[in-house]
């Protein structure tokens, strides 16, 4: 089978008012049925580059944008595109579990009702599915009506996967999403993610170079805004073929 | 004891007597209004004190007109203000510009420092004689008056407390409703609302508390007639407030008589609804939060 790219970057190169740069003209294809890893050191535009493939980046006002996005052929950064559609398509789990203050079924059903979806039965199906899917199902499901707020840190982030999940979308965006977790969470959830890339494109920024190496099957290095060198995952952490990526996955700097 | 040492204790229990003062100064005006207040109890009896008229000279001491109109003038504030001040609050916190939200939100703490007698003397002089002639009504010095002006005063500090509850909001909250596809109004609604409910509970109460107690604004501008409001139409008539009565009758009555010892039983009777109003708040902000810890025990 030849994957076929769900995502094309094409020259995206984002800047914020104050001058600050934070991405220079990246091209990447992402392949559906993927993990695709963004990593390097901090301040590189790995987030910001997640956030731009939803349009998370339009809540941060005066933020300069040249390039496409291209998802199934169709630029998401062009006027006009349905943001909320989009954001249904291109679903995003953040660094912080943010549970929504509400209870644990609401949260993940929350953003089908957004979506204008009334029938009870199958808001009950979908919630089940993406609980189950994020393998939260059988620690929740006696307690679907607490608040999310009194789970741990752990369900708390998964919940929040399965809320994205519930959405049933194409591409799931994850930021850090275990930065907070304990390592017993961390496994849970980097083993649901080999799951769900049967069904999804993933984009990840893990929170460590480990992380990347165990779950990437292509890797994208960040370095200051630019994109250093983007291979298969195998390849990046093996034999990079620059330097400054050898250096970094090594441990010699970052 | 080393001289370092003896400046920690005396700052130590200078705090702690400033914070103990409070507990204090709440015992002691609560002790004053019950010894000025309770002989009113028993010169005058408990079903007369909750007549419907209130004559003083002529031995009338029913509470019920002065405790109908505080409840009248209140509530109308209260439909007025709730609506209009948390709309504000969601305008500058969550909607508004920048640049208009750092001319807004001091604008609206200066609204709030403004002296209720000037207040007072605009709706006497404009608001006043504007309703009458809009509503047609044979005096502008009506209940709905007043709550238009109490309005106004509980505005700011409704605005302004619970502008600061929504801004509390952790940035993370709006990101995650809006990734989920929520519009900007959904999320407002059902996301960053619900989360700062305590705070916005809390701007309600005090902007409320202000209304109830407001004694200057309340009597120039609603009539005060002593009379019952039993209709709905009543919003549109003159009444009296309990705190308007106190402060027009309490200079003229005879210190020690059965009049001025009713005016504590309605003071009393203010104590005991801000008390009331302070406990419900209470109830209701600190709900949730005790549930949540429940489950997690």
């Amino acid at each position: 089978m030849v994957a076929t790219p769900k995502i094309v970057i094409d020259r995206l190169s984002i800047q914020y008012d104050d001058g600050t740069e934070s991405l220079r003209d990246v091209s990447i294809e992402i392949l559906a049925n993927e993990v695709t890893v963004l990593f390097g050191p901090a301040g590189g535009g790995k987030s910001t580059l997640l956030r731009a493939l939803n349009r998370l980046t339009d809540l941060v006002p005066r933020t300069h944008i040249t390039g496409r996005i291209l998802l199934d052929g169709e630029d998401v950064l062009a006027d006009g595109v349905d943001v909320v559609r989009l954001r249904r398509r291109v679903g995003m789990v953040f660094a912080q579990p943010i549970p929504l203050p509400m209870s644990v079924r609401q949260n993940v059903i929350y953003g089908l009702e957004l979506a204008g979806e009334k029938r009870k039965s199958r808001l009950d199906e979908a919630m089940e599915q993406g609980l189950r899917a994020a393998a939260l199902w059988d620690e929740v499901k006696d307690r679907l009506h607490d608040p999310a707020s009194a789970l741990s840190g752990g369900q708390q982030q998964r919940l929040c996967l399965a809320r994205v999940l519930a959405l049933e979308p194409e591409v799931i965006l994850l930021d850090e999403p275990t930065s907070g977790l304990d390592p017993i969470s961390t496994g849970k959830v980097e083993a649901s993610l080999q799951d769900l890339k049967q069904a999804y494109t993933v984009v990840i920024v893990p929170h460590s170079i480990q992380q990347a190496a165990r779950i990437a099957d292509r890797a994208a290095f960040f370095l200051q805004g630019e994109l250093i060198e983007y291979a298969s995952g195998k390849t990046i952490f093996t034999a990079p073929k620059d330097k400054r990526t050898e250096d970094y996955v090594t441990g010699r700097f970052g | 004891m080393t001289p370092r040492n003896l400046r920690e204790v005396v700052i130590e229990s200078l705090v702690r007597a400033a914070g103990y003062s409070a507990v204090v100064f709440v015992g002691l005006i609560f002790f004053f209004l019950l010894r000025e207040g309770l002989p009113g109890f028993a010169e005058v009896s408990l079903p007369a004190l909750f007549g419907s008229r209130w004559y003083p000279t002529e031995g009338h001491y029913g509470l019920l007109p002065l405790i109908g109109g505080s409840l009248v003038v209140t509530l109308g504030a209260a439909a007025i203000a709730v609506p209009f001040g948390l709309a504000t609050a969601i305008f500058i916190s969550e909607i508004a510009p920048r640049w208009a939200r750092e001319i807004l939100k001091p604008l609206v703490e200066i609204l709030g420092g403004l002296p209720s007698v000037v207040l007072g003397f605009l709706g006497v002089l404009v608001l006043a004689p504007f309703m009458r002639v809009l509503l047609n009504l044979p005096t502008g010095l009506t209940a709905f008056t007043g709550s238009v002006l109490l309005a106004g005063m509980a505005i700011p500090t409704l605005v302004s407390v619970a502008e600061d509850a929504l801004d509390a909001v952790p940035r993370n909250y709006r990101d995650a409703a809006v990734a989920l596809g929520a519009s900007e109004w959904q999320t407002i609604w059902r996301v960053t609302l619900p989360a700062a409910r305590s705070g916005v509970l809390t701007a309600v109460m005090l902007g409320i508390g202000r209304a109830i107690g407001e004694t200057m604004t309340v009597m120039m501008v609603t009539g005060n007639a002593a009379r019952l409001p039993t209709t709905p139409n009543s919003l549109f008539l003159p009444i009296r407030t309990m705190t308007a009565t106190i402060a027009a009758e309490m200079g003229e009555v005879a210190n020690g008589s059965t009049h001025y010892h009713v005016l504590f039983v309605i003071g009393i009777v203010l104590f005991v609804i801000s008390f009331i109003v302070n406990l419900a708040a209470g109830a209701v902000v600190f709900r949730r939060p005790k549930r949540a810890e429940r489950v997690l025990s």
